[in-house]
């Protein structure tokens, strides 16, 4: 096609124009935005900038890998909530996903009662709002368990009660060695110890998400064509090697991006902790927010640690996915 | 004449409230080539499928060497250890390579160990003239050389029985004769087969047998000479007529 002048009345011309327009149009927005912000916060006489983060936090975090006192900084106690929202995210996607492939494949089994459980399963999850799901996990816990001195014993050495999940804990002291935990009259002490708080988090993160996964699984061996099975059979494989050789390496390929997604939601939803009090890193900001006033710094915070930790999910998930993918010619 | 290798009596099928197969009764001696006709909707490709049970009838009895395809556990897996099946879409595994596609279900299956499924493999891959292809994967190959693939997968099984389900109806008129080549070599090797055709000159020069179906019956089974020459029904004539070159 030959390129006439750059004009109104050219077809060129005027998409040039209208993005011009548009820029000019985002430009100006931000300037208001931006002029706007910085007025009113002179006005009320706050600081602006991180250099808060350096200051001494002076308050108490429940739990977590990191360690962290009330006279760490706030830089540390951001650093103990991201921690504990990666810790919960990350066994979160662990668990989901075997649980979520085993309900989706569930819900294409010729087994009737089967098929009808997992199908109660995926509709009573993703059907109920996630925070009431964690209340009601958080509630299960501290309410229907036994009391912390006399725990329920669920494996020789794993111990569940009110006061949460006590699982040996593997030391490298002098070689390597198991700490176990031990029932007291003050509740199990010792071992590896996870709280109610985790726990009801941990257990409603992967439910809820499981029950999507699920989803995506039975959509992704569904679009295998039939023809797939019908060979399989013909050639005398078993249900069990029809799925495993021939359904799920297909499916994978249609899965994959859509359990991406899952994954990120899953590590958003995580900051629903908030409601049970399992210090994650938005709970922590909140704190943070209510004892600096630094709310604008805290937010970009927040913002900026669910932005870097889903673009590497999803980073991994699309190197993993170019994998599954590309083999077929 | 010996036992039959597959032996159909009073074999009843329904889709839902469509009668698809009514009353047939067939028998297909060991060696013998069959070919299957008859208009579209007929019920052809139903009656091969039943015989490895892709497809289960509803009432009548199927023997397949000397095993009844019945509810009982393990009858539709001995039936299919005998029985191979080669269909009009290829329906090869698009994520595995011409070779893998071949020793899937040896491995799995008959837990042949790989050295020894992947020399059976390229045995058969060779048989159909297509070993120079082992590696590549079905999305790079063309329709007749998938179908011959196809065809090689089925016979690393070991068949007794091989059945065809209009293996040449998807293909590019010029990769017809390839298949039906390497179909007629098998022919020839005294593989029992059964094959739903609309390709009749396949069926002059290969069928001992021609079973001509309409609306889920069998019509007329003949020898391919009486059935061409001198077709008994009407409603042979008539199909003849449609399908013949004049």
């Amino acid at each position: 096609m030959k390129r006439g002048r750059l004009s109104w009345s050219t077809r060129s011309g005027r998409a040039l124009a209208w993005q011009a327009a548009l820029l000019l149009l985002l430009v100006l927005c931000g300037w208001a935005l931006a002029s706007h912000a910085a007025g009113s916060l002179a006005e009320r006489q706050i600081r602006t900038g991180f250099g808060f983060l350096g200051q001494r936090a002076g308050f108490d975090i429940g739990e977590g890998p990191v360690p962290y006192g009330p006279a760490d900084s706030y830089l540390r106690a951001f650093a103990a909530g991201l921690a504990n929202t990666l810790r919960v995210s990350l066994l979160g996607i662990l668990l989901a996903t075997p649980l979520g492939a085993l309900v989706g494949l569930g819900r294409l089994s010729r087994n009737l009662l089967l098929r009808g459980l997992c199908g109660a399963w995926v509709e009573v999850l993703r059907n109920v709002p996630l925070v009431i799901q964690l209340f009601a996990w958080y509630l299960a816990i501290t309410e229907l368990l036994p009391e912390a001195a006399s725990p329920l014993l669920l494996a020789p050495h794993v111990f569940l009660s009110k006061g949460g999940l006590q699982l040996p804990l593997p030391a490298l002291a002098g070689g390597l060695s198991l700490e176990l935990p031990e029932v007291t009259a003050f509740g199990v002490q010792g071992g590896l110890s996870l709280t109610p708080e985790f726990l009801a988090l941990l257990a409603g993160l992967t439910t809820a998400t499981s029950a999507s996964i699920a989803e995506v699984v039975r959509a992704g061996v569904l679009a295998v064509p039939r023809g797939q099975a019908e060979a399989a059979l013909a050639l005398g494989l078993s249900r069990r090697q029809l799925v495993r050789k021939v359904l799920l390496p297909q499916a994978l390929r249609v899965i994959v991006p859509p359990l991406t997604s899952q994954y990120l939601n899953l590590t958003k939803n995580s900051s629903l902790a908030v409601a049970i009090g399992y210090p994650d890193v938005v709970s922590i900001a909140n704190t943070a927010i209510n004892q600096s006033g630094q709310a604008l710094e805290c937010i970009l915070l927040i913002m900026a640690v669910y932005l870097t930790v889903n673009l590497c999910t999803a980073l991994l998930m699309n190197l993993y996915n170019r994998r599954v993918a590309l083999v077929e010619r | 004449m010996a036992e039959p290798i597959i032996q159909l009596t009073g074999v009843n099928k329904w889709f839902g409230s469509f009668h698809v197969l009514r009353d047939v009764d067939l028998s297909v001696a060991a060696g013998e080539r069959i070919v299957v006709c008859g208009p579209s909707g007929s019920g052809k490709s139903t009656l091969i499928r039943c015989i490895n049970g892709l497809e289960e009838h509803q009432e009548g009895r199927i023997v397949v060497d000397g095993v009844e395809l019945t509810d009982e556990l393990g009858s539709v897996d001995r039936v299919r250890r005998e029985v191979g099946m080669v269909f009009q879409q290829w329906n090869l595994f698009p994520h595995l390579t011409a070779l893998e596609n071949l020793t899937l279900a040896p491995t799995q299956v008959l837990k042949l160990p790989r050295a020894e499924a992947e020399e059976r493999a390229r045995e058969q891959l060779r048989r159909v003239h297509i070993e120079r292809h082992a590696d590549k994967y079905p999305g790079q190959l063309s329709g007749g050389e998938q179908q011959r693939v196809a065809i090689a997968r089925a016979l690393c099984m070991q068949p007794r029985i091989m059945l065809f389900d209009e293996p040449t109806s998807a293909l590019d008129p010029e990769m017809v004769k390839e298949v039906l080549d390497a179909m007629l070599e098998l022919a020839q090797g005294g593989m029992t087969m059964l094959v739903v055709t609309h390709e009749m000159g396949f069926a002059r020069s290969v069928a001992d047998r021609v079973v001509f179906m309409d609306q889920g019956r069998i019509v007329e089974q003949k020898a391919p000479r009486e059935f061409f020459g001198n077709p008994e029904h009407e409603r042979t004539r008539d199909f003849l007529a449609k399908v013949l070159p004049r």
